[in-house]
């Protein structure tokens, strides 16, 4: 009998995103451990790395780097699972497909700042949208969307920059 | 860094997205905040609805629960738990209700208040 033997190959795209994921589970257990006004109100620094990996290796690595991180992270949390583990996803898998599309904009019109935005309102859109039809099925949740949407707004804006800065020192 | 060098990392179409997202924004604070005012009280005892009463004009209405009477106050635009057997008060003290979905829950004689308005949210506000 012949020992089968398995090999996997790491490419060198494989240790990127693994080194991009440790950097943005590393922020969003930092922002965990910080206190917040209502849940859900957090300025999403994790975004901040996933940003980055979309505008210098584009939309796959990004989304593998955010379903890691939404991985890991609650995993790291004991949230695997948890309510909040979906919400997290539901909320990655928005601003991923918003992404996909705002990534397509002309970039030297539209950067880091609009993708930030875009990214952190479908962020919030994806959250509330979940929790209205699973967790809180009730119409009073449309009451906390302006809350939601202004601070996402905020944050993108402030993520978004810090981003926009990053890549212009990276390059 | 200065806020001019931050500014020049925001691109001409940054400010579009940027315009049109704070409008949205904005624009959902009175769209979704906006209750108008409560029209009708209604009363529950025992989680029965037993009267649904316009807030038109100022009545009293009065519900027997397991300790006593339970008062309640209508009034235009409002209503209030005047008087109520509980231990607490938690529900008198609690004072009018004006808004659209505004609750008074005089547990401990199973009695409750509730305003709706013209938009029927089917849980309580926050």
């Amino acid at each position: 009998m012949t020992a089968s033997i398995i090999e996997l190959t790491v490419s060198a795209q494989d240790r990127r995103v693994a080194r991009y994921a440790t950097a943005a589970i590393a922020l969003a257990l930092t922002e965990a451990a910080m206190p917040t006004p209502l849940p859900g109100v957090k300025p999403g620094l994790a975004n901040i790395v996933i940003l980055l990996v979309l505008l210098r290796h584009g939309w796959r690595e990004a989304a593998w780097v955010a379903v890691l991180r939404v991985f890991a992270g609650s995993l790291l949390l004991g949230q695997l699972f948890a309510p909040g583990f979906f919400l997290a996803a539901a909320g990655a898998l928005a601003s991923l497909a918003v992404l996909a599309l705002a990534s397509r904009l002309p970039r030297e019109h539209f950067g880091p700042v609009s993708l930030s935005v875009f990214g952190a309102l479908a962020h919030i859109a994806g959250q509330l949208a979940l929790a209205r039809l699973w967790l809180l099925p009730s119409d009073g949740i449309y009451y906390l969307v302006p809350v939601f949407a202004a601070s996402a707004l905020f944050f993108g804006i402030v993520n978004g920059l810090i981003v926009a800065r990053l890549a212009q020192e990276i390059s | 860094m200065r806020v001019k060098a931050w500014l020049s990392l925001v691109r001409t179409g940054d400010w579009i997205v940027l315009a049109s997202t704070a409008a949205f924004v904005a624009a959902s604070f009175p769209l979704l905040w906006r209750t108008g005012p409560a029209t009708y009280a209604e009363v529950r005892a025992e989680g029965q609805l037993i009267a649904r009463l316009p807030l038109t004009e100022r009545r009293l209405f009065v519900v027997r629960g397991p300790l006593g009477v339970t008062t309640i106050e209508i009034a235009p635009g409002r209503a209030r738990i005047l008087s109520d057997p509980g231990p607490r008060q938690y529900c008198v003290a609690q004072g009018w209700l004006v808004r659209p979905n505004a609750i008074a829950l005089c547990a401990p004689n199973h009695v409750s208040l509730r305003l709706t308005g013209p938009t029927t949210h089917d849980s309580v506000n926050y």
